[in-house]
């Protein structure tokens, strides 16, 4: 005899196996990786202010490391980061107060998250670089 | 809790491919769901050919063409096959929706369908919805009044009725509840957008006078602030309801009364 349902356990649907990553879910999260991220990020500015505050040979050190090839590649990330966890936050706030909630609304502001981060993030690369050679 | 991964006893494996249809010339792939509890099997994903030119135009037809022509032991639950009772709700294509309103067309490739994501099933593409059916109830979704009795019927102005519009017409499939992240890793405590929706239904109604209580019944971190706006409910609505703004709206009386 096989069992009946009373003696097997129940399996569980599949969920995030099947669900189509739609635009406002993979922002949804994306907030929440780029607000992990942060924390990281947070850490390499505080060492940094850490060594301007020590020794002017640590400070050259870190300075050195953090415009290597690889620190401006991760410091290009921390930014991006940065920008797009502030307007996931922006996009949240007004969606708390109840603004921007529809269907296709909500897909668009979705959709020109990543569009419109990459963009500042390039922006505030270039002003800073046009800076530093001023 | 978040377990992305599924149970082991929940892990999908390949099913069997039905043979094709014979003579049949405009055929459409079915990918879907089986799990029976009369055996020791894990869950599976069969492969069935639809006869289009013989079969309406529905992911409900299609199912219940397979059923009628290739296998009787398929199982779901459907009724009205317009849009109405909700039983049809199932996962197509990658979304929560009504099988009977979902048109094959609207697909491209196969046509994958799975049961409600996230709940125990009970066989094939039919889920065990009591947790949600609790959480109903948990909600008191009926008129509630203090006041004495009017002679005729609790009335309201054309205004405030309009209050209901967006809100009434849900018709509890729980495509909405089921689609919510939030709610697959707290469904126990969470009482996802469904539920909610019904809840602002009732907040909303000028003729309700219990508003103080339910807004005090949804005062926890759980029931009501697990709601991150990540929004799958709104996209999923086959209705073209908005349970996420509804949400927003509860929280926004919440405040309210605070100030």
């Amino acid at each position: 005899m096989s069992k009946t349902t009373a003696t097997r356990a129940r399996p569980l649907s599949p969920h995030l196996q099947i669900y189509k990553p739609i635009p406002t879910m993979m922002m949804s999260i994306i907030h929440r990786i780029t607000g992990c991220a942060l924390y990281f990020g947070v850490l390499l500015l505080a060492i940094w202010l850490m060594a301007a505050a020590g020794t002017p040979e640590g400070f050259a050190r870190v300075q050195n490391i953090y415009g290597s090839w690889l620190g401006l590649v991760v410091l290009f990330g921390f930014t991006w980061v940065l920008v797009h966890h502030m307007l996931g936050g922006i996009r949240h706030l007004v969606m708390d107060t109840g603004a921007g909630l529809g269907k296709e609304e909500s897909t668009k502001a979705a959709i020109a998250m990543p569009i419109v981060s990459i963009v500042l993030t390039i922006l505030v690369w270039v002003v800073a670089i046009m800076a530093r050679g001023a | 809790m978040v377990e992305i991964t599924l149970p082991k006893n929940s892990r999908i494996n390949e099913g069997k491919t039905w043979p094709k249809p014979a003579g049949a010339t405009n055929l459409r792939e079915y990918k879907i769901y089986r799990w029976s509890p009369d055996d020791d099997e894990n869950p599976r994903t069969d492969t069935y050919y639809v006869d289009m030119d013989d079969c309406g135009p529905m992911v409900l037809d299609a199912l219940l063409w397979i059923k009628n022509n290739i296998d009787p032991t398929l199982t779901l639950r459907r009724s009205c096959r317009e849009g109405i009772c909700g039983s049809c709700a199932m996962n197509i294509d990658g979304t929560n929706t009504l099988a009977c309103t979902k048109g094959a067309d609207e697909v491209s490739g196969v046509v994958k369908v799975y049961p409600l994501p996230h709940m125990p099933v009970v066989k094939d593409l039919v889920p065990d919805l009591t947790v949600p059916y609790a959480q109903l109830s948990s909600i008191q979704p009926w008129l509630q009044t203090v006041s004495p009795e009017p002679a005729k019927e609790w009335t309201q102005s054309h205004e405030d009725r309009q209050k209901l519009d967006g809100l009434y017409e849900c018709i509890l499939c729980f495509c909405c509840q089921t689609s919510c992240p939030s709610y697959w890793w707290n469904g126990e405590r969470y009482l996802g957008p469904a539920v909610l929706l019904q809840a602002y239904r009732w907040l909303i109604d000028s003729r309700d006078e219990k508003t103080g209580e339910r807004l005090d019944n949804l005062e926890d971190p759980f029931r009501l602030y697990r709601c991150h706006t990540i929004m799958n409910c709104t996209q999923a609505c086959p209705k073209g309801l908005n349970p996420a703004k509804a949400i927003a709206e509860i929280k926004k009386m919440m405040v309210e009364r605070r100030v």
